[in-house]
């Protein structure tokens, strides 16, 4: 590699990235702690996130996962599909929810993510997704 | 697409920012003028191809245009219905002699530093560049509600702010003309980037931000840094024919058919730079654009002029400091005293917060490695640099050249 990207010394263009809510023991059993006003507030926290970020034109996409019983393992052997239920026993973590956005910055994506209810119970997970952008080599 | 859909779109893609700023001028209110001009701009599309293209197309988009937004206007309110009879009054066009400064004041207006980034790239490419919300959407790969919500909060914003379809104080005026610069680039960048197969049926977004810069640069002549960026887009665009492989991988410049490249894009580009150099006060897109001529002028990488490329990092380390030309100047100082000079320089720039974890440094540190011919440093390092990178094709280069040693 013996070259500059196309304009080195400029910031780079929005990226999207995943905010991820995951569910595990511990936020479950605080998640069970809650009272129903409690979880009425949290669930209207998650609808003020998904406004807010439709209003900045920011969202892509907010959806919230169904429980993961209701998850179906797909694989494909010689041919067939196999469809068994989930979740495998060991699974301690799934994901519980996301937000797709796409912003200017990481720090922007961590503020949304940091208005998540859940950031105040556990933690949300902030992931970047790849493009198809390049260097000039 | 017909070579007569094609003329009438260019048409009235040319035709936009002057429709949109004569109407403008003539009732105010830049929101409703504007989605009053898609809507003639939409209506003009399905009709000039039936009837063809009208004696004064101009005058026809202002004249729809008009009625439309006398329309929207008076959906609004109660209050204004009663002031309808005189907004439908449409005048005749007002004076094409303004229109050049029309498109101007629009780009301005459009990239007004109120408006976040993402926001002034939507806006500018509707007003000004007269594309639909649907095929902006295409192009960023987002859903069209993200890009009608980001167009319909940045025009609330320019409302709120107060910013009128003026052109801007002497005062103000370099930072707004760095700012359409800014907004220009990102467009241009995200189309040289994004030329992968898969995307094929995405507007051409780099050719769109030649085609606008361009209009700058006629209304700027004389402004350096609006010539700079557009010899830099131009001698950097010369290069997308050799730039991807058949299979969509990315060739490095230095493995690139240069015969392929554009030779009249290149010409155009030199010429812009080196009079730009010669008559404005030097800044880094011209220093940027300059970076890019020394490389198109190389016959094969080992001609390029590597001692000449760092001086002008040098020059615009001075000018912009920042992470990514740290690392570029590293890569020529690295061609022309060596791996173990960059080597050095490489370990002490790793110390800058801006490049903590950044794959670059990695890529450059595993090249750097290989010139220096320790191969399993080199490995590790383009590996760290794959697992780091958010770019597919890069990804996919890194862990070729990993695999390769």
């Amino acid at each position: 590699m013996s070259g500059e990207r196309v304009f080195p010394n400029l910031m780079e263009a929005a990226v999207k990235y995943l905010i991820l809510i995951h569910t595990n023991p511990e936020s479950l059993k605080i998640w069970e702690g809650l009272s129903d006003a409690q979880r009425m507030e949290l669930g209207r926290g998650h609808m003020a996130l998904t406004e807010a970020l439709t209003e900045s034109g920011e969202l892509i996409v907010s959806e919230g996962l169904a429980d993961p019983s209701m998850a179906k393992y797909v694989s494909v052997r010689d041919g067939r599909t196999l469809v068994s239920d989930g979740p495998f026993a060991e699974v301690k973590e799934h994901l519980a929810g996301l937000y797709l956005i796409e912003c200017d910055s990481i720090e922007r994506a961590i503020e949304h993510a940091a208005q998540a209810p859940d950031a105040a119970y556990s933690y949300v997970e902030v992931r970047p997704i790849l493009d198809m952008s390049g260097w000039d080599f | 697409m017909g070579r007569e859909t094609q003329r009438i779109e260019e048409l009235l893609r040319e035709l936009t920012p002057q429709v949109l700023g004569a109407l403008v001028r003539r009732h105010g209110g830049f929101d409703s003028c504007e989605d009053a001009v898609q809507e003639a701009l939409l209506a003009a599309a399905v009709q000039w191809r039936s009837d063809g293209v009208p004696d004064n197309p101009h005058g026809w988009l202002f004249t729809v245009a008009s009625r439309r937004r006398t329309e929207l206007w008076r959906n609004e309110t109660a209050r204004l219905r009663r002031e309808q009879s005189a907004a439908a009054l449409v005048g005749p066009d007002p004076e094409p002699i303004s229109s050049i400064d029309d498109t101007l004041t629009l780009l301005l207006l459009c990239c007004h530093p109120a408006l976040t980034p993402v926001s002034q790239v939507a806006l500018t490419l509707r007003a000004v560049g007269g594309l639909s919300t649907a095929e902006i959407a295409r192009a960023f790969l987002v859903p069209e509600a993200t890009i009608g919500q980001r167009i319909s909060r940045a025009k609330q914003r320019i409302q709120s702010t107060g910013a009128e379809f003026r052109m801007p104080t002497e005062a103000e005026r370099p930072e707004r003309v760095a700012a359409v610069l800014h907004v220009l680039y990102l467009i241009f960048n995200e189309g040289y980037t994004a030329s992968s197969g898969s995307l094929l049926h995405r507007v051409e977004l780099s050719a769109e931000a030649i085609r606008l810069t361009r209009q700058f640069h006629e209304r700027l002549p004389h402004d350096g840094e609006v010539a700079g960026l557009l010899a830099l887009m131009l001698l950097t665009d010369a290069r997308r024919p050799a730039r991807t492989s058949p299979d969509g991988g990315l060739i490095p410049l230095a493995d690139q058919d240069r015969e392929q490249w554009d030779e009249t894009a290149i010409a155009e580009g030199i010429g812009l730079i080196t009079n730009a150099l010669a008559n404005a006060p030097v800044g880094p897109y011209q220093l940027q654009a300059a970076i890019a001529a020394v490389h198109d002028e190389a016959v094969s990488p080992q001609d390029t002029d590597w001692a000449q490329i760092l001086g002008l990092y040098e020059l615009l380390r001075v000018l912009t400091p920042g992470p990514m030309v740290t690392l570029n100047r590293l890569v020529a100082l690295a061609m022309v005293h060596g791996p173990q000079a960059g080597l050095r320089e490489l370990a002490a720039a790793r110390a800058d917060p801006g490049l903590a974890g950044h794959h670059r440094v990695d890529a450059v540190r595993a090249h750097l490695l290989e010139l220096a011919g320790d191969v399993e440093g080199a490995r590790i390092a383009y590996r760290l640099a794959a697992r780091r990178t958010l770019s597919i094709p890069e990804q996919r280069y890194l862990e070729s050249r990993a695999a390769r040693l």
